[in-house]
């Protein structure tokens, strides 16, 4: 499905990613967790071919990404639905138009199908009566559903999720972890949820992985995470501010 | 997806000027393949040539009038009285194959060259560039193509608008200072040819090109926060402005004086 090895990626000095591996397996939910500037935005990116790595090998579905064209990578990138860690929505656009935008691009529907489906994708992510707002009239936890209904809309076969549940109430929160299980149970999708909300993580993740100095430093079941001998992991679940993660 | 590292800057002129001619190669590709971004289109069409109306009306107006006040002070000293009204073709001359082109470019670049920048600019550094490549949308060709064809368009009949007002105001100058309207008139008319205002149509297309492609390019390059898309439209206007004004000597030399056919 996802095959990561031996990614590398540096701005400047700053040396993100450094020789990481990771697979993610069909139909699995694997919630990555890390430090807040660890990489995890940009491990996402490069699996959707938004980023190339300095070093390293990406495959998804078996194709090496690495040295594709723009219009190959289009055909890869239909698979995926991305949401963004701030939304990252067209700010010139409705909302509608917004959910509408990949639907319109990566299928074939008639007008009317399109208008059932943007409508579908807002209600799945409890939203109601916002299609003619814009952007700027809507606030930060409702930008980031949208972000997630136009994810959703085209039916990919793999999620990213960049945060879902960051900014959104917890009732909201536990709906969009809900929305996850469901995307997996009903539709086969495989996902990979970034996230700071351990609840969240042990409740819609079948593994994780914790991004640690530009590697993965482990990946497990949940209860292997749990009971992890590895102090940094130990430390970053606890959420203690003592132990072998120093640079915070 | 650029290249973050910096080079000297002597080569860095060269791979800009690269940077720029494939925006353009990858922009007029964009003319062929399906879908055409209607809509973006019809908005630029918009942008660039209805609202910029009242800015190059008053820019043309001034530009005929001073062109009419400076022509006849010339025929005036230097020929004598009653000799104004062959200013006409002059005047003409001067402003449809020069003066209008030139400060037409200069206003939409300041207009729509620094606005196209700082548009996508922003999308570039609040993500919005990379949501357009996950959901399937080419950014160069959702959003550089309709500019591009928008401006190419556009920027000829802005230009023609132009010539139409700075001809009149050069025109109602010179009447207004007594000079025989139907020597005037009868002059322009004679020596004025068709040729000389197409080959200010034919700048004015090329300024559009200009224009569009380099506040389009520095958009796309935005790096940092406001700060950055600041910059990227400044620069715009900056580099456009002299690009229209170089480009125009250049074509000047090439476009010939008369058409012979
Ligand atoms: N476009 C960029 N240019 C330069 N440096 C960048 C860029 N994007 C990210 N970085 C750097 O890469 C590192 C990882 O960033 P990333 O966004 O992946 O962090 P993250 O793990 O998602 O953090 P958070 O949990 O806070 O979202 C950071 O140190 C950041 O400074
Ligand atoms: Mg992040």
């Amino acid at each position: 499905m996802i095959e990561i090895q031996g990614l590398h990626k540096s701005f400047g000095t700053n040396r993100v990613l450094q020789g990481l591996d990771l697979s993610v397996r069909k139909g699995e939910t694997l919630a990555v967790i890390g430090q807040s500037g660890s990489g995890k935005s940009i491990l996402i990116k490069h699996m959707i071919g938004l980023m190339r790595p300095d070093q390293g090998r990406i495959s998804i579905d078996g194709v090496d990404i690495c040295c594709l064209s723009e219009r190959e990578l289009y055909a890869v990138r239909r698979k995926f639905g991305l949401l963004f860690q701030a939304a990252a929505l067209f700010d010139s656009l409705t909302v509608a138009e917004n959910v509408r935008f990949g639907l319109e691009r990566y299928q074939d529907y008639p007008p009317d199908r399109i208008r059932e489906i943007v409508l579908e994708s807002l209600a799945k992510v409890g939203l109601r009566d916002v299609e003619d707002l814009m952007p700027y009239e809507l606030s930060g936890g409702m930008k980031k559903r949208v972000g997630l209904a136009r994810a959703i809309a085209y039916g990919p076969e793999i999620m990213l999720y960049d945060e879902p549940s960051t900014g959104i109430d917890p009732i909201r929160a536990d709906a969009i972890n809900d929305l996850i299980l469901r995307m997996q149970q009903e539709m086969n999708v495989t996902s990979v949820v970034i996230t700071h909300d351990m609840t969240s993580a042990y409740k819609v993740a079948d593994r994780l992985a914790m991004l640690y100095n530009g590697k993965i430093v482990q990946i497990g079941a949940p209860d292997e995470i749990r009971n992890s001998a590895n102090p940094i992991v130990q430390q970053f679940i606890h959420g203690q501010a003592a132990g072998p993660i120093k640079d915070y | 997806m650029a290249s973050e590292s910096k080079p000297f800057p002597f080569s860095t002129l060269f791979s800009q000027v690269g940077q720029v001619g494939l925006l353009f190669g990858r922009a007029t590709a964009g003319l062929f393949r399906k879908p055409f971004e209607k809509e973006n289109f019809l908005q630029q069409l918009e942008d660039i040539g209805v609202r910029s109306l009242p800015v190059v009306s008053l820019t043309a107006a001034f530009g005929g009038l001073v062109f009419g006040l400076q022509t006849y002070i010339g025929f005036h000293r230097f020929i004598g009285p009653g000799s104004e009204a062959y200013g006409g073709p002059v005047i003409s001359l001067g402003l449809t194959k020069e003066l209008i082109p030139i400060l037409v470019g200069l206003m939409i670049t300041g207009r729509v060259g620094s606005a196209m920048a700082a548009e996508i600019g922003t999308m570039k550094i609040t993500e919005q560039i990379d949501a357009l490549y996950s959901l399937g949308a080419d950014p160069v060709r959702y959003l550089v193509t309709p500019r591009l064809l928008a401006s190419v368009i556009m920027m000829p009949i802005l230009v023609l608008y132009g010539d139409i007002i700075g001809i009149a105001c050069g025109y109602i100058y010179n009447v207004m200072m007594g000079v025989n309207q139907h020597i005037y008139l009868k002059n322009t008319l004679l020596y004025l040819e068709f040729w000389d205002v197409v080959t200010g149509l034919i700048k004015a297309a090329v300024f559009g090109g200009v224009i569009a492609v380099i506040g389009c390019w520095q958009g796309l390059e935005a790096r940092g926060g406001a700060e950055g898309v600041g910059r990227a439209a400044t620069r715009a206007v900056v580099v456009a402005s002299i690009g229209v004004l170089i480009l125009n000597f250049f074509l000047s030399k090439a476009l010939p004086a008369d058409l012979v056919l």
